[in-house]
């Protein structure tokens, strides 16, 4: 439980997918002008990267280590997880009409979104079993979708704010990035293990 | 590698399967209306509706969140097929529209004031200190309308203005929007007279700089025997709601900066039939002096001076006038 604990913090602090890993920095950056859209996108990313987390485990375990064709990892998950996203989309879309117009366009987005695949492979390379692998997923997704929607808060302000002509648009969007990376900097320091008593 | 080729090839049939099933079995009925509808629609993606592209509209119109003639572009023909497709009446989009370029400064008109050679954008020649032509209201000349107008009826002309070709343009206003100097306006079909000058510096001003801009004289707002022509910050505009289309303000315009398209030999002539009782009110109020006559006796048009203004027809108290 305590090992759990460590994997689900870790992700969503000390290694937060968007401003330590950096990874998802194109819907990072693009989702971002409003926090309506970019929980919108937070949401539709947990989703995906969860049960993306746990359908590569399945598959590296049952098909890729059974038949010891590791090599074939990257193109596999691209394959699975193109094959997910377009499944939820149907199953949603059918059952759920409100969720699906609620996700709109991001659920197709995140076919290509790297995040989705960079947790597949950290799980794999860090060895998690497949409920590590699911938890970690989850809380990878929480911190994108937590440092997403605060970055849309802070997008939210500086539209009204008065910027320097030089720097309106991308430019204060990237220095203000940066700025969200360096805070978070500030967790590399907390010691999980210890302080969930590992 | 047998082995990894063939996992990858069956895991992706197997994959590939099981959405073909998916497809199927979670199918959400579409309404059919709306690719009816979307086929209907011109296709060129211009938001002139204010949607998303033509699928946006046809799905607004389907949801009823848009009119059936939402289309400005179609226009009326395809509002019609639209209702067609809906079950209900189409209604009118309103007068037909055109694109107009409100500028006559060519080469040979206007005045440079400085050779202009960067990127071949209207606006990036506008930020250099608004352009090269000394008139800082004159149409800049690079083609930016005839770039972006998605229907090709755009071309720049031998002396560096846009022609629209009135047979292709939609009025979507594509070019109004991306014009630096808003120098295309949309204006009736049917309307028949303009005046081509944007320019509201003062007349001495005007004249250094251009040989067709207008003066803000204001002898085309005397003539005009509807007062449909209104002198404002130093432009003369035509009213369209007013204009008679008599084409007497472009006659008279010493600048020449009216266009009018009214043709005297096509236009009806008055005629005045033999009720008339000689009141003389036609003959005061026609503003070329046509209608001549003695008090309490038939008066009789002028055919040459006749502009087809209609103004006798109007006042006449007997009905004693008609248009031939």
């Amino acid at each position: 439980m305590a090992r759990l604990l460590v994997i689900f913090f870790s992700a969503i602090l000390i290694n937060n997918f968007v401003v330590s890993r950096f990874l998802g920095i194109c819907p990072f950056l693009g989702v971002s002008k409003q926090v309506e859209t970019a929980t919108g996108m937070g949401m539709a990313v947990t989703f995906v990267m969860t049960v993306a987390s746990a359908i590569c485990w399945l598959f590296q375990r049952f098909l890729l280590d059974a038949l010891n064709i590791g090599f074939m990892q990257t193109t596999l998950y691209i394959l699975v997880i193109a094959f997910l996203v377009q499944l939820v989309e149907m199953v949603l879309q059918k059952t759920s009409p409100a969720l699906y117009q609620a996700l709109g366009i991001y659920l197709p987005l995140i076919t290509t979104n790297c995040a989705v695949l960079g947790v597949a492979l950290i799980n794999f390379n860090e060895g998690y079993n497949f409920i590590e692998a699911v938890v970690n997923g989850f809380a990878a997704a929480l911190g994108f979708s937590i440092v997403i929607i605060i970055f849309a808060g802070i997008r939210e302000r500086m539209a009204i704010a008065e910027i320097p002509k030089s720097l309106q648009g991308f430019s204060i969007a990237l220095l203000t990035a940066s700025l969200l990376s360096i805070s978070f900097f500030g967790f590399q320091g907390f010691n999980l293990a210890k302080i969930f008593g590992l | 590698m047998v082995a990894a080729v063939l996992s990858l090839a069956i895991a992706g049939l197997a994959l590939g399967a099981i959405l073909a099933i998916a497809a199927k079995k979670f199918a959400v009925e579409v309404d059919e209306r709306v690719p009816k509808i979307r086929e209907v629609l011109p296709g060129a993606n211009c938001g002139a509706c204010g949607y998303p592209g033509c699928d946006g509209l046809a799905a607004a119109i389907v949801a009823g969140s848009a009119p059936v003639n939402a289309c400005p572009v179609g226009g009326n023909p395809v509002a019609e097929q639209i209702a067609a497709i809906m079950g209900v009446e189409a209604g009118s989009t309103g007068e037909p529209k055109v694109a107009k370029v409100i500028c006559q400064g060519d080469q040979s008109n206007a005045v440079f004031r400085s050779e202009y050679d960067g990127p071949m954008s209207c606006k990036a020649a506008t930020m250099l200190g608004g352009g090269p032509k000394g008139c800082s209201y004159a149409c800049v000349g690079l083609g930016t309308c005839a770039q972006v107008c998605p229907f090709g009826a755009i071309t720049m002309s031998d002396k560096g203005l846009p022609v629209i070709d009135g047979e292709l343009c939609t009025a979507c206003g594509k070019c109004v929007e991306a014009c630096p100097k808003k120098v295309i306006e949309l204006v009736n079909r049917s309307q028949p007279v303009w005046i081509l000058c944007n320019s509201q510096a003062k007349g001495a001003e005007v004249r250094k700089v251009c040989k067709v801009g207008c003066i803000a004289c204001g002898i085309c707002a005397k003539v005009c025997p509807v007062d449909a022509i209104e002198v404002k910050n130093n432009l003369a505009k035509i009213d369209p709601a007013k204009c008679i289309k008599c084409g007497l303000c472009a006659q008279k315009c010493p600048m020449h900066t009216i266009e009018s398209h009214v043709k005297g030999e096509d236009k009806k002539k008055a005629n005045i039939t033999d009720e008339c009782i000689g009141c003389t009110l036609c003959a005061k109020n026609c503003p070329v002096q046509a209608i001549s006559g003695e008090v309490k006796q038939k008066h009789v048009v002028d055919q040459e001076k006749c502009i087809g203004c209609e103004l006798c027809v109007q006042k006449c108290p007997k009905k004693a006038i008609n248009m031939q």
